[in-house]
């Protein structure tokens, strides 16, 4: 009975803990645009090809 | 022997943008450039080290062959413009979006995202790539909102900035749709989940656990009945308040009741309630919706002059030009208006050869000559010199303007009359006599019984079968339909469409290609060396009849034209030249001295050293396929062809139309606006498929209007769904996919209904069980679901689409 309960717990946490994370993935845009993220982790970073002048935020 | 061709080719291809190049003399370290534009960006992104734009993808770039105008931005200087475009400003911090409609590729984003490196004012930039769309983050002290515009203009990537920009700001896409979803989604699992005791028989020794569940379960559902549901209250809400009982009604009055009688259950211990059914609905609703609204972000259906004219025009007083901003032009004004602007309000033309480009309104691309003093319609574009006008009318009461105000379509009349609402009228009805009577029956025979079985009766019977049958064959349909070229506004078209009997088409650069024309030529022979000089001479010139002859005599060895001396281009006459000994002179009969032929279209005469030789003459290239389509349509509905052209073409049209078509020409805007009027009132549902500003009334006054654009993201008039120009030949696959989609419906309704017996079957004798609902609602949920998708899909499949 209370390993139940113990149990109902933990499920609701997790599934709670997709949800939030489902939620803030829709609010951050994550979903609005498949193409950008895919090509932009291909290009090199900046900073390996013109050390000196380039400020990084 | 082919590959060296290609490689051949290759190398005169320029560097930036992979277009043709005439000469070789554009150059930078080996990398010929089709013109000094591209060159410049070139050099610029060199600079500043970003060529790994070039090696991303091959020829990247939009071509920099029209230049940008030195003070085309100057408007942005004015405050009141700025601050309108600014989407957020703090301190020196300010955030603007512009829509950038050149971005097609990895190398775009690369270079765009690395716009810091080029100008230090820039903090960051961030691409919305289906959007097209760029986020830049500057400080205004180090780079005003012009330069930032002219630094983007300058690698290439000239933001479009339009009136509707000005006059209202765009909102982001609401996402709360998809949070209740998300929501429901959560709740629905774990109610699910926990309800399967209670199904499965608990044992009377754990009713503390059994209670448990229970009230865990009514927790659950609250943010789904207060939260995820409404939308479907707020709805119901409204169309009660209009006196119309909409398909939202019963769902939202469901989900009361279900949720009330559970509540019951769970409070007096008598049940567990049918959370997992309430929950289940929502979801599965909301699911169906939201793939029904799908929406096509870079398209937009609802645009109206504004967003084609530019924010400001240049207003010439005392000999200075001053940027003024497009409504405050009023009669009076002296207006100038450059080569490749649009002429944003009616005028005079007091200085300068206009050669006016109106394939925004009518799809014709060869540009009309106007001399001095004649009047310009407002909406053509420039192609030549500098002009000035004198404005006649103003912006809101131009020609076009009006026209396109004329025929302003009702909102509201959209979902009305669909066979959803017309059934889900009668489907409360029936459910109400049916609670009614067993309500009766049972007060009369059992009164115990009477409120479990009538309760049961709207739990079970709720129309979410139908609605789900409706909008998941509806939102399949919209993808597949996009999948192919065709876009819809929204998921109500596609009952429009099916119920059309008349189809009107516009024939200028609908069925026919605006830029491409047909070239014949009549005279005396050329020789092959005649046929290069020709060539050579009108590859020169930018008018579209010169690069229509260009491809005709030359096809693809542009490469190997001969030199010209002397050229010299009388605007709106022809174009003359030394070649190869020769004096070579194009233009106008009057202009080469030769005998002015009888033909309705365009042509060009010819003259060598002196003497007239022949003409080429030009047709509208119609697009490929047409004949077959035409057909195919002709076999189904009425055809009707409207077009603003003189009746030049007539026998060629006849030729692909059959007798009972009929065809209109020398049509105005509202001559054609008028024709679907008086077709409609004859009692026809008229489908208007057509591209340009002139057809916009047209379009608005029919029932479905289809806008053709030859790109996805072109500017088309204000419209019910848009058709990709290339896939204009599936026009009949797609309007009988449409009429498929109502069999469909039809179908899965009738298997809906035949649930809805089985559940009332036990829901008016007063014994519904929580299982059987719990079985009955994802079971025909799912196989509705099941049958909607495999039908449209094999209807799709059938069309070969």
């Amino acid at each position: 009975m209370s390993v139940i309960f113990i149990l109902l717990i933990v499920s609701v946490t997790v599934a709670g803990f997709f949800l939030f994370a489902f939620l803030w993935g829709v609010r951050g845009g994550q979903f609005e645009d498949d193409y950008s993220p895919a090509s932009r982790i291909l290009f090199d970073d900046a900073s390996s090809e013109q050390p000196a002048n380039n400020k990084k935020r | 022997m082919l590959r060296t061709e290609t490689r051949h080719a290759e190398t005169s291809l320029c560097y930036h943008c992979g277009e043709r190049c005439t000469t070789e003399e554009i150059m930078i370290e080996e990398k010929t450039f089709c013109c000094e534009g591209c060159r410049m960006v070139f050099s610029i992104l060199n600079e500043h080290s970003l060529c790994n734009y070039y090696s991303l993808n091959q020829h990247p770039g939009a071509s920099q062959r029209v230049k940008v105008r030195k003070d085309k931005f100057a408007f942005l200087d004015d405050v009141a413009v700025e601050t309108k475009l600014l989407h957020f400003k703090e301190g020196h911090q300010c955030r603007v979006r512009f829509y950038l409609p050149q971005i097609h590729c990895s190398s775009c984003l690369y270079l765009l995202e690395n716009l810091p490196r080029i100008h230090v004012g820039v903090v960051s930039g961030v691409v919305n790539f289906g959007r097209k769309e760029i986020e830049i983050v500057f400080s205004d002290d180090r780079c005003s909102l012009r330069e930032l515009v002219e630094t983007l203009a300058s690698i290439g990537y000239e933001p479009y900035i339009s009136l509707s920009d000005i006059k209202q700001k765009k909102q982001g896409t609401s996402k709360s749709t998809v949070f209740r979803l998300g929501v429901a989604g959560f709740c629905f699992g774990n109610i699910m989940l926990t309800s399967f005791p209670e199904y499965l028989g608990i044992e009377s020794a754990d009713e503390a656990l059994r209670d448990l569940f229970r009230w865990f379960n009514l927790a659950l559902s609250l943010p789904v009945l207060l939260y995820s549901a409404y939308p479907f209250f707020d709805s119901s809400v409204k169309s009660l308040r209009h006196r119309f009982l909409n398909i939202d009604a019963p769902i939202a009055l469901a989900i009361t009741i279900t949720f009330i009688r559970s509540v019951y259950e769970v409070l007096s211990g008598t049940g567990g309630g049918y959370f997992d059914s309430m929950t289940g609905i929502v979801f599965f609703m909301l699911a169906g919706r939201l793939l029904q609204d799908k929406t096509y972000e870079q398209l937009s259906f609802d645009r109206d002059y504004t967003s084609y004219f530019p924010v400001s025009v240049p207003v010439v007083k005392d000999g200075r030009e001053i940027p003024t901003m497009l409504p405050a032009i009023k009669p009076g004004d002296t207006i100038a208006v450059h080569h490749g602007e649009l002429v944003p309000a009616d005028g005079i033309l007091t200085r300068g050869t206009a050669f006016i480009d109106y394939s925004f309104v009518t799809g014709e691309a060869v540009p009309v000559l106007k001399n001095m003093g004649e009047l310009l319609y407002a909406g053509g574009k420039q192609t030549g010199e500098r002009l000035e006008l004198l404005v006649i009318r103003e912006v809101e009461q131009s020609y076009l303007t009006r026209l396109w105000n004329d025929a302003k379509k009702q909102p509201g009349d959209r979902d009305q009359g669909s066979f959803v609402h017309l059934v889900s009228r009668y489907f409360t009805i029936v459910l109400m006599t049916i609670a009614l009577i067993t309500g009766i029956y049972w007060q009369v025979t059992d009164p115990s019984r009477c409120w479990p079985a009538v309760t049961a009766i709207f739990i079970i019977a709720c129309p979410c079968a139908l609605l789900l049958s409706h909008t998941f064959t509806n939102g399949n349909i919209i993808r597949i339909l996009g999948k192919k070229g065709l876009y819809l506004r929204d998921a109500s078209v596609i009952e429009k469409i099916a119920s059309i009997d008349h189809v009107v088409l516009d024939k200028t650069g609908t069925l026919t290609v605006a830029e491409m024309q047909d070239v014949s030529y009549s005279g005396k022979t050329l020789t092959a060396k005649m046929k290069k000089a020709v060539a050579a001479l009108a590859v020169n010139s930018s008018h579209p009849l010169s690069r229509a002859i260009v491809d005709h005599l030359a096809g693809n060895e542009r490469r190997q034209l001969i030199r010209v001396n002397d050229f010299y281009e009388s605007v709106g006459a022809g174009i003359e030249g030394f070649v190869d000994g020769m004096l070579l002179k194009l233009g106008s009969a009057a202009y080469t001295r030769s005998e002015k032929i009888a033909y309705e279209g365009a042509a060009v005469y010819l003259a060598i050293n002196g003497a007239p030789i022949g003409y080429f003459q030009f047709a509208n290239h119609y697009r490929d396929d047409t004949d077959r389509l035409l057909k195919q349509l002709s076999l189904r509905f009425r055809l009707s062809v409207l077009t603003g052209d003189s009746a030049g073409e007539r026998s060629r049209l006849r030729q692909l139309l059959d007798e009972q078509a009929v065809m209109l020409f020398d049509q105005r805007p509202d001559d054609k606006r008028d024709y679907v009027k008086g077709l409609q009132a004859d009692g026809e549902k008229v489908m208007m498929v057509g591209d340009g500003l002139n057809d916009g009334a047209a379009l608005r006054q029919s029932d479905v209007g289809i806008a053709v654009a030859e790109k996805a993201n072109n500017f088309t008039p204000s419209s019910d769904a848009i058709i990709d120009a290339g896939k204009l030949s599936l026009l009949t696959k797609f309007i009988r996919l449409c009429k498929a989609n109502k069999q469909i419906v039809v179908a899965s309704f009738i298997l809906s209904i035949l649930y809805n017996i089985v559940g009332l079957y036990y829901a008016v004798q007063g014994d519904l069980s929580p299982l059987v609902a719990a079985i009955l609602m994802p079971a025909s949920s799912l196989s509705i679901l099941f049958l909607t998708y495999g039908g449209s899909g094999f209807a799709a499949k059938r069309l070969k689409l």
